[in-house]
């Protein structure tokens, strides 16, 4: 017994010494992965890009806030957070961090004082800019962007999650990869694909599925689970390489029009990608949009020649699709359209048909195909149950400038109609992924729509 | 006390068709630009979403998307003796309120001029001599040919995303195209939309005949399409909601889906809306227009709105009204011929026959604002008008653009038009019915004009739009000449019943039925000052920095939809303007 209550002692008091030393043993900053000359200065607009690049503005900007303030609620299954003022307001941004904290918080997720960042901030992935771009960005956010004095809400986790000490474990596990970048692809362009994917693009923070301690399962593209697939805010992030690949089927035209648009022959950006498109990919010069399509291709072993452009200009004539054989069936039952059809094809037929047509493919550029859909045939049924009650839209870019609305059927379809709807929408023209019932679509309804989620508390006075 | 806006380089009045090219031509050119609409915003969701769109109570039948007769009307008359009375209710035509204007309402029909048309006058006294033209007929030659047009048609069509098979590709005529129309540098930007069961049996009897059917060329998207300002159509899948409704489906080209989205990222464009233009103000010495002071909706004042250049860009009718009202041209005087602001106001004429077969199912619900088949061998430049005894032409066609239940019922002669017995003739004989019918040219005439009206203003005070017009003679024999022709056609196709509706020899002008809303003239575009009050520019001829777009310009009516001269114009000034104007402003003629 006594032995025992020794033991148990000795125990608790590694665990405090343990716990202790997580949070007054001072942390230690990463330094810089190269050495730049000591007159170096970034070319002008560079700083711009490498923050359109890493799209800090999606994250640090609330609805209807001002850029870079932050506020924007970040919904995680423990809590939500609420991301930082990172504009250079000495009392609540980041006005006066040298370049040093301002590395660190990008390489080590830690702001200046030493606290832990939560590691909604991709600084897995932001570990690998390269020293020159970590310097473009202290200079434009130091320099360029306004200061804003505004006080973001504190995060609304429960204990112990609100204990940011607990991150410098977690980080213990997760950030053991060099800072820096180091190429693999063995080609100049490829490499310049990586770099964007891996490090500024940030894409394996969904793309690549998490560890059972929630880090990234793949983080660089010598990593064999990096993007093979994974979640973000209640949506699927679908795999870009492997046998489950979504754009396997593309070719890297459709590739860099779908990156630089949001939009392209069979797919449409919606809900975080949307996002990324809107705030970030659409400012990339076509090269870059390029070199990231063509790496991703080379990735999945597929053939990569580069485009002229991201994508064409108009004018431009392209035909619908027409049913293939996998399709063929629904397409024609859908085309005789019977008294007797199912509920959920006869929903389609009435709201859903004139878009997506019969054939299930849609028109190219404008109307997404709905045939092998990765957000028709996900685990994740929020979104797609979403979209139909409550719309969605693909922002317009320079070179696609119309926002491309679907508008939602909230007012107009029950939970049954939509349970059936989106039933028949799964195992259409070939599809083949579990029905939805009428509870799981009350259930999503009743949460209400994204940006109703998306406000609450985000903005403070 | 009104308020001032800061001045902008230019000010365009109403964001349909033109001012949406306006705009973007000039945000080309860095000026700083502002548009003012009348009417709402309208963006395809919410605004135009389904189901409430195709309500064809609400949209089709009571009008909504059209501009209200509370906030302005006109007032009609047939001659100059007659009182003219305001329009209470629309029929005869639609005028459009809001952002994109008639361009979101209208069916998509996209013409051409035929090359004669333009040059009109001169044809006809080449060909039979001054003595055929009536002598109070006022036609004349257009200031601008179609060869110099011929760019400008092209780039509307392929910014408005035209769908259709090239009759005449540089002079080479094609099969399946129409053989009458003037060359055009390259084919339609989409193909031709497939054509429901009528067109195709309108064609083979057609072709029978010896006669050149082709599919009707229009803003109906066949695929998806991209046009030159990135802007998208989808592929329409003939929904049968297309004329009085915006489009749901971004498959009808409209300023919405061919250009303002592009036109909105232009840091230098804004654009109001509830912004009511009342009247272009003009400086001191009346040489050159200040700006415009519109009434602002928001605020209930009217507002002073500066500026260089001045666009008037809203439909014809308010395009003329505000030139009466601001000075803009002398008034035409129709007992002297003098002046110049409201003559040869046109329109079109039309006439139909229905064929009911019992045993044929048409399926008239499938349908598209450009489905059908047309013909042009009885066209401006095939008729001889010596012979004939009369000026004009028109395309025939049997089109399907709608099975609504309201308006779209045609029954056969003598059914009643209510009850039991209108009931069971919808069931006989819903679905068994075609038509053809004719849309044809009106020439303008020295009686035919828009002025002022002496007694009825709207609710600014201003003084409501009077229109004098009524049939001539001229058109009701073209009229009848086409019936003949029609109902020729029609009985080879041996139906069961047929019914014809067409105007004769003692019909007057009725403003209830609805016919087309295609107005023209009053803003004429003429060689001279003394012959209209815009020059070939579509520029005021007595204030240089006014330029007045729309169907306005049209010296006579064409025989065919004006949106495409509309946009031909429309490319075609702004070219000048960005060109000429603007380096050296000042009268370009």
């Amino acid at each position: 017994m006594k032995t025992v209550l020794r033991l148990f002692t000795a125990l608790a008091l590694v665990a405090v010494l343990f716990i202790a030393g997580l949070i007054w043993i001072p942390v230690s900053r990463t330094p810089a992965s190269e050495a730049l000359p000591a007159d170096w200065a970034p070319e002008p607009g560079a700083g711009e890009y490498a923050m359109r690049a890493g799209d800090c503005m999606a994250c640090h900007t609330a609805e209807g806030g001002a850029d870079f303030a932050g506020g924007r609620a970040i919904h995680s299954p423990l809590g939500t957070i609420y991301t930082a003022n990172i504009t250079p307001d000495p009392e609540t941004g980041i006005g006066g961090w040298t370049l040093d904290q301002f590395r660190a918080a990008l390489v080590d997720g830690l702001s200046a004082d030493g606290s832990h960042l939560y590691p909604a901030m991709p600084y897995e992935n932001y570990r690998l800019l390269t020293e020159g771009d970590i310097r473009a960005l202290h200079t434009y956010f130091m320099e360029e962007v306004q200061p804003v004095r505004i006080d973001v809400p504190e995060p609304d986790l429960p204990f112990p999650f609100n204990q940011r000490w607990g991150i410098r474990a977690l980080n213990w596990l997760i950030l053991t990869h060099d800072s820096g970048f180091n190429g693999i692809m063995g080609d100049k362009v490829l490499d310049r694909g990586q770099y964007l994917v891996e490090g500024p693009g940030h894409c394996a923070a969904c793309h690549s599925p998490r560890t059972a301690y929630m880090g990234q399962d793949g983080i660089t593209a010598d990593q064999p689970a990096f993007l093979t697939g994974g979640y973000i805010d209640g949506q699927q992030a679908p795999a870009l390489r492997g046998p489950g690949s979504v754009i396997r089927d593309w070719p890297t035209p459709e590739l860099t029009a779908f990156l630089a648009t949001g939009r392209n022959f069979a797919a449409t950006a919606n809900g975080e990608m949307g996002l990324v498109v809107e705030h970030s990919l659409q400012y990339l010069t076509d090269a870059d949009i390029i070199a990231m399509a063509r790496f991703l291709k080379a990735l999945d072993g597929q053939p990569h020649d580069p485009p002229e452009m991201t994508v064409p200009r108009g004018p431009l004539a392209r035909p619908a699709a027409q049913a293939d054989a996998r399709g063929e069936a629904t397409a024609r039952m859908l085309t005789e359209s019977s008294p007797d059809m199912p509920l959920g094809a006869r929903v389609f037929m009435d709201n859903c048909a004139q878009c997506h047509f019969v054939t299930g493919r849609g028109s190219p550029e404008i109307f997404p195909a709905l045939q092998d859909n990765s957000l028709v045939l996900s685990d994740e049924i929020t979104p797609l149950v979403s979209i139909i009650l409550w719309g969605a839209t693909v922002e317009g870019t320079a070179q696609r400038p119309m926002p491309l609305v679907m508008q939602g059927y909230e007012a107009r379809l029950s939970d049954d109609d939509i349970a059936a709807l989106t039933s028949f929408l799964r195992e259409a023209w070939g599809n083949d992924a579990a029905p939805v019932s009428p509870e799981a679509v009350r259930d999503i309804r009743d949460d209400g729509p994204p940006e109703a989620r998306q406000d609450d508390g985000a903005l403070m006075d | 006390m009104a308020r001032q806006d800061p001045k902008k380089e230019v000010v365009i009045v109403g964001l349909g068709w033109t001012g949406a090219i306006m705009g973007m031509e000039l945000a080309e050119e860095g000026l700083e630009i502002l548009a003012l609409e009348r009417g709402p915003d309208r963006r395809t969701v919410p605004e135009m979403k389904y189901p409430e769109m195709i309500d064809e109570l609400s949209q089709g039948e009571r009008h909504k998307m059209m501009q209200r007769p509370s906030q302005s009307t006109i007032t009609i008359r047939r001659d100059l003796h007659e009182t003219a009375l305001p329009m209470r209710k629309w029929g005869s035509f639609l005028l459009g309120n809001g952002v994109g204007g008639s361009g979101v309402h209208w069916n998509g029909q996209n013409w051409r001029p035929q090359p004669v048309e333009m040059g009109l006058r001169s044809y006809v006294t080449d060909r039979w001599g001054a003595a055929i033209i009536p002598e109070d007929m006022t036609i004349g030659d257009y200031p601008v040919t179609y060869d110099n047009l011929e760019p400008f048609f092209d780039r509307f069509e392929y910014v408005a995303g035209i769908s259709g098979i090239a009759g005449n590709l540089n002079g080479e005529i094609r099969e399946g195209g129409n053989p009458f129309e003037g060359w055009r540098s390259r084919d339609y930007p989409m193909p031709a939309l497939p054509v429901t069961y009528n067109g195709a049996k309108f064609a083979e009897a057609a072709r029978a005949m010896g006669y050149h059917p082709f599919p009707r060329p229009g803003g109906n998207a066949s695929t998806s399409y991209v046009n030159e300002y990135g802007m998208q159509m989808g592929a329409c899948n003939f929904c049968g909601f297309c004329e009085r409704y915006g489009c749901y489906q971004y498959s009808k080209s409209s300023p919405q889906t061919t250009i303002l989205a592009a036109l909105f990222r232009k840091p230098n464009f804004s654009y109001r809306t509830g912004a009511e233009v009342l009247r272009v103000e003009m400086a001191a010495d009346g040489l050159t227009a200040t700006g415009v002071t519109y009434f602002d909706e928001d605020t209930g004042e009217e507002v002073f709105q500066p500026a260089d250049i001045v666009i008037l860009a809203a439909y014809q009718i308010e395009n003329v009204r505000l030139m009466l009202i601001s000075g803009i041209g002398q008034p035409y005087d129709p007992a002297t011929g003098k002046g110049v602001t409201g003559k040869n106001y046109g329109y079109q004429i039309t006439g139909s026959t229905s064929m009911f077969f019992r045993d044929e199912h048409f399926n008239p619900f499938v349908g598209s604002g450009i489905n059908g088949v047309c013909i042009d061998d009885f066209g401006m430049n095939a008729i001889d008008f010596g012979a004939e005894g009369f000026i004009g032409g028109a395309y025939i066609s049997s089109a399907q653009t709608n099975g609504q239940p309201i308006r779209s019922m045609p029954l056969p002669e003598n059914t009643p038009e209510w009850g039991a017995g209108w009931k069971s003739a919808i069931a006989e004989w819903y679905g068994h019915e075609m038509s053809i019918s004719h849309h044809a040219s009106v020439m303008s005439y020295r009686g035919h004009y828009c002025d002022l009206d002496p007694t009825y203003r709207d609710r600014h005070g201003r003084p409501l739009m009077r229109i004098t017009f009524d049939w001539h003679p001229n058109e009701l024999r073209l009229n009848a000449f086409l019936q003949e022709k029609i109902e020729a056609l029609a009985r080879t196709m041996q139906p069961d019943l047929m019914k014809s509706s067409y105007k004769d020899f003692d019909s007057r002008y009725d403003v209830r039925p609805y016919q087309t809303t295609h107005n023209t003239g009053g803003a004429i575009m003429s060689q001279t000052p003394e012959g209209g009050p815009l020059n070939r520019y579509l520029q005021a001829w007595d204030k240089h920095n006014v330029f007045v777009t729309g169907a306005g310009a049209f010296v006579q009516n064409t025989q065919y939809n004006p949106t495409g001269l509309v946009g031909g114009l429309a490319y075609w000034a702004a070219d000048a303007i960005r060109r000429q104007y603007l380096r050296n402003p000042g009268p370009l003629v």
